[in-house]
Formats: structure tokens, C-alpha cells, sequence
């Protein structure tokens, strides 16, 4: 009877007491004072613009793209058009407004299918890396003892190892494929995530409001994830999207290396390995897919600085 | 550390189908398996390694039929050679324009720089390479762009390499030096009346470069890990080269020496830089006690 009593109790405390300190940042009333201060910020506003643009490009690149990914065209026509230069050069056509590559295939449509891989790898595997890195960094502050210490130390091997070799070794032993680049570059990225976390966890644990959840009775999981989590999540915002970009700059590298996923599939990085080998005769292969992923990468990196400034002032220079 | 070692060797596919000729009999592949041992499990496998390694055996290349590790020696200097140019390349660039970024700061130098270091960080390294090439190379022709003859050989992968560290380094510099010029002393050296120009290249760069050193051992292992991309653009004739090639021909014992051998120059240089905090910051040694 009196346990029913605590059970209800707790529920209660935790959605109304706790909750309040912690949920003004996420609520719909600070929405318009963001999107205000995205606005006023120009450069933030770019970087915005481009990202949106870039995920738009992704979605509908099937009807953006002049030309379908391949199978338009019997491949001995196909070939009869490679290596035309871009639109505005001598020999070049409107009909392929940026070239076309070695295979005659058309240089812009492979370059708005390309979007996609670097999308969706950038984005899923910060997001995996991202959950895998806060729940270990949560339990690691938030339990303490032996199983911090146990990941921290493999947090401080981990980092002692150059990851970009590792992702090599990985990917050469498990061969190409979409999946398997994402999972690499997931398991890549968590130390840092789970470093800040704990951190975080460290500075919120002995304050109040906590104490006050397990006076009333809260259980430890709804401690740690809607009293804590909500208090550690701006840096972890902030670190995402610098991630989103360094991922999709490893993964060009990667699939420049031929260790990405399976060349049917057009991705920046391959375009740039096809371009290598042409950079004598057609310097629109290697050119154009390079300033896809520098503006890209551009967009995400004006929007993250001003994410900084915004969520964490104190990192402000 | 060497977990990874143990990872790396299941599932890799048998290297041997690749190193015998193709109509290569059941009896000779299973001698050529029982020679490198791979007909052990993995963990006898990797036990063998460690225990050979430790002595410095670190086994036999399959492609080059010899011990791997005079193969990596030979190549080291080169990619040390690179890594180092292009450490230079960024830092001695950066100091100049972080400091004047900071001094004329909100001024047009100010942000064409940060602008432009924007952009170095956005660019994948091996593009701004391949972009190097085409206009030095191929348009220019002033510059050899392939392999390691001599030090002109040396300046487009450094400037490929270096990029990277340089803009983010600019961009440390810069801000390390606003906070410093911030500061108190900074004050009070103006009020003395001292010239400007002795207050921040003398007074306040000593202190607003502590960061940016402190940064430079833990990039170096970053550069070398960058040296796998870079060597391979430019047919650099290195260790990350090595690596890669090894990967791709499936070397294992090859790339097990040169990856352990990576992350022990890693580790080393690690340790070394947190030994130099506590000779930079004495603050650390107090609290240490």
C-alpha cells in the first residue's frame, strides 16, 4: 500500500517538479528566438540555406537530375559522349551542363545522386555514433565506480588509435557497402560523446533538483534520462553537428580510396577516385564532385558555429 | 591497444588464394596456409604474432617476400619527412594570421582570413590535392606532382597535408590571442605606453600560443594518419602508401606491423605531450602533488 503510494508519487513529482528547470530550452516557446536569431545571423542563414538545399537535392533526386542514374542509353552511345566538357567550354554541350565522365555518363546527375550517400552516411552515423557515446557517457558519470573506469580506459585506447586506419582496416577486411561504411564510421566517433556526457553528468548529479527526483522516489533510468539527459544534451548538439561534417569528409576520403560502397553506387568521393585518373584530359571530373562536398561541408560548419554561439555562450570568442 | 589486432584478422578473407598461382593445387594450398599459419585459429594466430613481435619479428610480407619490418624502416623517413612540412607549413603560416586576425579584428583581413580558413576545413584534403596538381602540374607545369625526388617533390603534398591544421590552427591562434590581449597585463603594458607592436608580438604571443603547442604533438599522429590519403594522391612513396597497397593486396602481415608500429609513434607522441603540459603548466604539477 504504502510502495502504490511512493509509485504514484514518483510519477507525479517527475513530470511536474524536475522537469520545469529542465525543459524551457526544448519548449515551443523558445522556438521564435532561435529561428530570430538564425535569421539575423547571415552567415548562419547561408549555412542553413545549404543544408536544406543539400537535403532537398537528395530527396528528389530523381526528378531534379537531367538524366537517370543509368540504363537510359544502350552503352555503346553511351560511350560515344564521354569526356565531353562542361557546357560553357569549347566542345561542350547544354545537354550536360557540367561534362560528362569517362563512361559518358552525365557529370550533374551523378553529382545530385551523390548527395544521398553523403547524407545519409553523415547524418545516420553521427546519430548512431551519437546515442552509442551519450549512453555510455551517461552510465559511465552517472554509475561510476568500476564500469566508469573500465570505459573511460578503453575511451583513452581508443582515442590512442588513429581512426581513419582503422576505418581502412575495417572496411578493406569487411569489403564495400552502405552499411557497413556507416557502421564503421558510427563505432568511430563515440569517445567524444561519451567524454562531454559523462562530464556533464559529473557537473549535474550532486545538484538539487536531482536530489530532490530521488527524495521523491524516481528510479534510477528515470534520473538519468529525463532529469540528467535533457541537461547534458546542448554540447552534445553543438559536437553532432561538427561530426555530421568531419563524417562526411572521412567518408569522400574513404570511398576515394575505393573502400566505400559499391561503385554502382555514384558518391563524391568515387567521382573524385574516377577523376584522379583523368585529371590530365578532363579536369571537370575531379573538380566539380570536390566543390559538392566543400560546400556542403561548408553549410554544415557556418550552421554549427552559430549553433555554438547560440547554445553554449561561454565558448564564444 | 593490440585488441585490434585480434579483430582485424577473422573474416578477412584467405590471402592465400591470392598469392598462388591459379591452378594451384589443394596440396599446395594447404602448404602455403600451414607456412604462414593460417590454418591455426586466430587466437593461436595472433598469440604467435605477439610473442614473435615483442622480440621484433614482425612476420614476413606475402608481396614483397621479405621481413616487413626493414620494408616499413625504408619507408618511414619519408612519411616522417612529410608529416613534419606539413606541421611546419601550418604553423609557421598560422601565426602571422591568426595574430593579425586578431589585432585588426572585424576589419576586411580579418574576415577574409576566418573565411577563408572556413574553407580550409571544408575541403577534403585529397581534393584540395588533386586541385593542386591540376594547376600546378597540369596547367602551370612548375611543379612535380608525382613521387619523392627532391624538395621541390615535397611542396604539394605538404600544402595538401598541412591545410587542414593550418586553417583550424589560424582560426586557435586567433582566439587564443583576442583572449589574451583581454587580459589585465595586456592593459597595463598599454598604459606603460609601450609601441603596440611590441605588446602583441612580445607580451601577448608568448602566451596566446600555448594552446596551438600544445595542439602540435597530439596532430602529429593525426598527420600521420592523414599521410595514408595524401601518399596515395601523390604517389608519395611512404608508410601510408605501404598500408594501402598492403590493404588492397592483402598483406596481413604487413599491415599489422605498419598499423601497430602507426599507433605506437601515436601513443608515443601522446604520452610525450602530456609530460610537456606539466613542464608548460606548473599549475598541473601543484595539483599532481
Amino acid at each position: 500500500m504504502q510502495q502504490r503510494a511512493i509509485e504514484a508519487g514518483e510519477s507525479e513529482a517527475a513530470v511536474t517538479f524536475p522537469r520545469w528547470e529542465t525543459s524551457g530550452r526544448a519548449s515551443g516557446a523558445r522556438f521564435s528566438p532561435i529561428l530570430r536569431s538564425l535569421l539575423q545571423n547571415k552567415i548562419a542563414a547561408i549555412g542553413v540555406f545549404i543544408i536544406l538545399g543539400m537535403i532537398f537535392v537528395a530527396i528528389f533526386a530523381p526528378s531534379i537530375a537531367p538524366y537517370e542514374l543509368e540504363g537510359e542509353v544502350p552503352i555503346g552511345e553511351q560511350l560515344r559522349r564521354r569526356l565531353k566538357p562542361p557546357a560553357w567550354v569549347e566542345g561542350g554541350t547544354s545537354e550536360f551542363p557540367l561534362g560528362t565522365d569517362s563512361l559518358g555518363r552525365d557529370i550533374l546527375t551523378r553529382i545530385i545522386y551523390g548527395s544521398r550517400v553523403s547524407l545519409t552516411v553523415g547524418l545516420t552515423a553521427v546519430f548512431l555514433s551519437g546515442t552509442l557515446g551519450v549512453i555510455l557517457g551517461l552510465f559511465s558519470g552517472y554509475v561510476g565506480g568500476l564500469l566508469d573506469d573500465v570505459i573511460m580506459r578503453f575511451a583513452d585506447i581508443w582515442l590512442a588509435f588513429p581512426f581513419i586506419i582503422l576505418a581502412i582496416l575495417f572496411l578493406s577486411v569487411l569489403g564495400p557497402g552502405l552499411d557497413k561504411l556507416i557502421a564503421v564510421l558510427a563505432i568511430g566517433g563515440w569517445v567524444g560523446y561519451a567524454r562531454v556526457t559523462r562530464g556533464q553528468v559529473l557537473a549535474v548529479r550532486e545538484k538539487e533538483y536531482i536530489d530532490a527526483a530521488r527524495v521523491v522516489g524516481a528510479s534510477h533510468t528515470r534520473i538519468l534520462f529525463h532529469h540528467i539527459l535533457p541537461n547534458t544534451m546542448a554540447p552534445i548538439i553543438v559536437i553532432s553537428s561538427f561530426a555530421v561534417a568531419t563524417t562526411m569528409l572521412a567518408e569522400a576520403a574513404l570511398s576515394f580510396l575505393g573502400l566505400g560502397v559499391k561503385p554502382a553506387i555514384p558518391t563524391w568521393g568515387s567521382m573524385l577516385a574516377d577523376g584522379r585518373d583523368y585529371l590530365r584530359d578532363a579536369w571537370w571530373l575531379a573538380t566539380f564532385p570536390g566543390i559538392a562536398i566543400m560546400i556542403t561541408v561548408l553549410g554544415i560548419n557556418l550552421f554549427g558555429d552559430w549553433l555554438r554561439d547560440y547554445l553554449d555562450p561561454r565558448l564564444k570568442v | 591497444m593490440l585488441v585490434f589486432f585480434a579483430i582485424h584478422l577473422p573474416g578477412g578473407g584467405d590471402p592465400s588464394m591470392l598469392y598462388l598461382p591459379l591452378h594451384a593445387t589443394q596440396e599446395q594450398l594447404d602448404a602455403f596456409r600451414h607456412r604462414m599459419g593460417f590454418d591455426q585459429p586466430v587466437h593461436v594466430q595472433y598469440l604467435r604474432w605477439l610473442s614473435r613481435a615483442v622480440q621484433g619479428d614482425f612476420g614476413t610480407s606475402l608481396r614483397y617476400v621479405k621481413p616487413v619490418f626493414p620494408l616499413i624502416l625504408e619507408r618511414m623517413p619519408a612519411t616522417l619527412e612529410l608529416a613534419v612540412a606539413a606541421q611546419i607549413f601550418a604553423l609557421v603560416l598560422s601565426f602571422p594570421l591568426g595574430v593579425l586576425a586578431a589585432v585588426h579584428r572585424n576589419s576586411i583581413y580579418d574576415g577574409l582570413t576566418m573565411l577563408g580558413a572556413l574553407f580550409g576545413q571544408s575541403m577534403p584534403g585529397f581534393w584540395l590535392g588533386l586541385m593542386l596538381i591540376l594547376l600546378f602540374g597540369v596547367v602551370l607545369r612548375i611543379l612535380p606532382i608525382s613521387g619523392r625526388e627532391g624538395p621541390k617533390h615535397l611542396i604539394l603534398p605538404a600544402i595538401t597535408l598541412g591545410t587542414f591544421f593550418l586553417a583550424r590552427d589560424t582560426r586557435l591562434m586567433r582566439s587564443s590571442m583576442l583572449e589574451v590581449l583581454g587580459q589585465e597585463y595586456i592593459t597595463t603594458a598599454r598604459s606603460k605606453g609601450l609601441n603596440e607592436r611590441i605588446i602583441v608580438w612580445r607580451h601577448a604571443l608568448k602566451n596566446a600560443m600555448i594552446p596551438l603547442i600544445t595542439m602540435v604533438g597530439m596532430d602529429f599522429g593525426a598527420l600521420l594518419a592523414g599521410t595514408v590519403v595524401t601518399e596515395t594522391v601523390f604517389a608519395w612513396p611512404g608508410v601510408g602508401r605501404l598500408i594501402f597497397m598492403a590493404i588492397n593486396q592483402r598483406d596481413f602481415p604487413l599491415i599489422q606491423a605498419a598499423v601497430f608500429l602507426i599507433a605506437l609513434i601515436f601513443v608515443v607522441t601522446n604520452l610525450l605531450v602530456d609530460l610537456s603540459y606539466v613542464y608548460l603548466d606548473p599549475r598541473i604539477r601543484l595539483t599532481e602533488g
